[in-house]
């Protein structure tokens, strides 16, 4: 069925368009924008009040399919993202098995069609095995459908390899996505390495970890002059790193997380797992360094590192606890409250960071409301609040720390391809 | 007059000042039991005490037992060992069901930091940390406390110097908490690759060279050194770390007549501490052992609370 979006804020980014109007959708494309369209044979939805953007983009999801399907699988996954408001996620690869073959993203492409929710598009292993060894069959896998290369959870420690990888994946175009972790300085830590693991007695993850990896990385895309993409930035001095990177012109781009700026390590008093997270929540002059690269255009995109854990995993000492929590369903509401309602980013460059930017970075055909392109509609209810419910989340895992606390604004349409696929 | 309010002792961060003081005032009143014949009171007759040691302890969990003994209460003592967490059962299933059992309180020790926090939240019985990693040992802090307010009748300015291993150091950390709200000054010292970030912060100073830190100090505790810190290489060897940070006679060669020597035990003889000192004119370790039954018997009876205990 065609939709017609009537009277909403419609906010387009790329075609710097921030007004009140009309949107037709015609089978599963967009096909007009107009101060007042008619339409006969199609949905009305009366968007009066609220915002119409490009469908959001998460370029950093763990779907944990195939694998730990207790913890997500790609269906529930994809439900928690059309909550959130995302119309396309992009699967992280340290899957059981990794996907480092063909076959593994065939299986997540063909599970994510028979959920028919959003698009899924999955990110290739860098290295066989995420092992960091030897090159994962690139070639093959960006012909099955991968859309950039990560080995996620880990770095790629040996720079000699990390080197061939930017080498050899610039023939195929595809980006790697850089997980910086200096393992040698993180072993065994927990949290930010600072006052406060100093107090609670818990080993700390110092910055340097991160930021020695970023260094080499951007100094490793300035060598081999291919393209790198720095996941889940959470230190100041990473920000610094990346700031000079791109002033000395070096193909280099960045995400946070919506936890890495509003949430700090102060949260970690009473030892709650749901805060345990790699990279560490840092202090509040990171986060302060992170909304201000967000807002000065260092800070590409805002990624969840949706990190569904099971109950089980995450109810055991500290030390024990895996590392990740939940994200897709409270990314939006957490970027307005911490960066729309503070005045950091207006609504129309948070869509940059939500939808145009991760899919220029990802080569995505998506993020843009032009005439003729995919039907993927977000449309936020930037003044609803609302508080985070355990039962609420449709994600398998409740992983999250922010169960119980109020935001404001919400996804109340997602729209997929010109299928309504979510509404509040 | 303060009362005891809580349900768990977890650690001398969260307390406050009178709290201390009141754990303090109870167990002098309960050390003088300890100098009976019959050394023994009804306070906590029908009431259980759990040890749950994941970390061998002797001395800690003896101490604990004793002093529950000695107010009549039951207790039960399950180790690691002994207890289902090798077939995989977690710490919570672990904790309901001893509480399944009807247990007052538990005297949790445990490897990791925030266990016995965690413990706390899950069961309604009283929790006791009896050392959680590397984050507090209360009870540990409290007896410090009481052995140095024994001698020297009073904390309010003394200066105190901590040497050895901070990072590692949960009696560090009670100790630093407890002295600080009770008014001392304190001066930590050890290897630079042992002095956990931002320590200042916690309101003491660091110094890096021994003679300076101990110089004009009333009260020395000197931290347990483990030989493992070595091969992790943390310091290069036991011989030079007792050299630059070992306390002998020649190091308090200056001393004042009335310096304390404290240690947590079980000592390193002539690693952190040299012999003559651990059994010499300022040591007060043994003390620390009988202070630390007092102690423990005044934190079970507030933990039970004299309104809780009915007769
Ligand atoms: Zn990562
Ligand atoms: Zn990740």
């Amino acid at each position: 069925m065609n939709l017609l979006i009537k009277g909403g804020r419609v906010i387009d980014p790329a075609n710097k368009i921030d007004k009140v109007m009309d949107l037709l959708i015609e089978k599963g494309k967009i096909s007009r924008m107009a101060g007042s369209i008619r339409s006969e044979n199609c949905r009305v939805i009366d968007a009066a009040g609220l915002i119409v953007v490009p469908g959001l983009i998460d370029m950093h999801t763990h779907l944990r399919e195939p694998g730990r399907e207790d913890e997500e699988t790609i269906l529930s996954g994809s439900e928690a993202a059309v909550k959130g408001g995302f119309t396309s996620i992009c699967a992280m690869p340290n899957t059981s098995p990794a996907v480092d073959k063909e076959a593994v993203v065939k299986l997540i492409l063909s599970k994510a069609e028979q959920a028919g929710l959003v698009n899924v598009y999955p990110i290739g292993a860098i290295t066989k095995g995420r092992e960091g060894r030897e090159l994962a069959e690139i070639g093959e896998l960006k012909r099955a459908g991968v859309v950039a290369l990560s080995d996620d959870g880990n770095p790629v420690e040996n720079s000699r390899i990390m080197r061939r990888a930017l080498e050899y994946s610039r023939m195929f175009d595809l980006p790697i996505i850089a997980h910086c972790e200096d393992k040698n300085f993180s072993a065994g830590g927990m949290i930010n390495e600072g006052r406060i693991s100093t107090v609670l007695g818990l080993k700390g993850i110092p910055c340097f970890s991160e930021e020695n990896m970023v260094a080499r990385d951007v100094s490793l895309a300035k060598l081999t002059g291919s393209r790198i993409h720095i996941a889940h930035i959470s230190s100041a001095g990473s920000v610094r790193i990346i700031k000079q990177a791109k002033k000395d012109g070096i193909n280099v781009t960045a995400e946070a997380t919506p936890h890495h700026f509003s949430l700090s390590d102060e949260n970690l008093r009473l030892f709650d797992t749901n805060y345990k997270v790699n990279p560490p929540l840092r202090t509040g002059q990171d986060i302060d360094a992170i909304k201000k690269a967000l807002a000065d255009g260092t800070i590409d995109a805002i990624a969840t590192d949706h990190a569904p854990h099971s109950e089980e995993e995450k109810d055991v000492e500290f030390d024990y606890a895996p590392f990740g929590m939940t994200g897709l369903e409270t990314a939006l509401g957490l970027a307005i409250k911490e960066l729309v309602e503070k005045r950091i980013l207006t609504v129309s460059r948070l869509v940059e960071k939500m939808s145009l930017n991760p899919a220029r970075i990802l080569r995505l055909d998506k993020g843009r409301l032009d005439p003729g392109s995919d039907g993927d509609l977000t449309i936020i209810d930037l003044n609803k609040e609302w508080t985070v419910k355990k039962e609420d989340f449709k994600s398998k895992s409740k992983n999250s720390p922010f169960i119980g606390e109020k935001l404001k604004g919400i996804a109340a349409m997602t729209i997929c391809r010109g299928k309504v696929v979510y509404e509040k | 007059m303060v009362k005891w309010n809580r349900k768990d002792l977890l650690g001398l961060e969260g307390l406050s000042p009178a709290e201390i003081k009141l754990v303090l005032d109870t167990a002098e009143s309960f050390k003088e039991i300890s100098t009976r014949q019959i050394k023994k009171v009804p306070a906590l007759r029908g009431r259980t005490i759990a040890t749950l040691f994941f970390e061998p302890s002797t001395r800690t969990r003896a101490s604990f037992e004793l002093a529950a003994k000695r107010l009549s209460a039951d207790t039960v003592s399950i180790s690691s060992s002994t207890s289902s967490v090798v077939k995989g059962e977690t710490l919570k299933d672990t904790a309901r069901n001893i509480e399944a059992m009807k247990i007052d309180i538990i005297i949790i020790r445990h490897k990791c930091a925030g266990a016995a926090e965690m413990l706390a939240r899950a069961v309604s019985s009283g929790v006791i940390n009896a050392g959680d990693g590397s984050h507090e040992h209360p009870t540990q802090g409290l007896l410090d406390l009481f052995t140095i307010r024994e001698k020297k009748k009073k904390i309010k300015g003394l200066k105190v110097a901590i040497i050895g291993d901070i990072l590692h150091s949960r009696v560090a950390r009670s100790n630093i908490w407890g002295l600080k709200k009770l008014g001392a000054e304190i001066v930590i010292c050890g290897p630079a690759t042992l002095m956990p970030p931002e320590i200042e912060k916690m309101g003491v100073r660091v110094v890096y060279d021994l003679r300076k830190a101990v110089k004009q100090a009333d009260v020395i505790n000197v931290l347990r050194i483990q030989k493992e810190r070595q091969d992790a290489g943390f310091f290069p060897s036991l011989r030079e770390y007792s050299r630059e940070f070992g306390i002998n006679k020649e190091v308090l060669k200056d001393a004042g007549k009335d310096l304390l020597i404290m240690h947590p035990g079980p000592i390193n003889r002539g690693v952190e501490i040299s012999p003559d000192v651990a059994d010499g004119q300022y040591s007060v370790i043994l003390d620390q052992v009988t202070n630390g039954l007092a102690v423990r018997m005044a934190v079970l009876y507030l933990l039970l609370g004299e309104t809780k205990v009915k007769l």
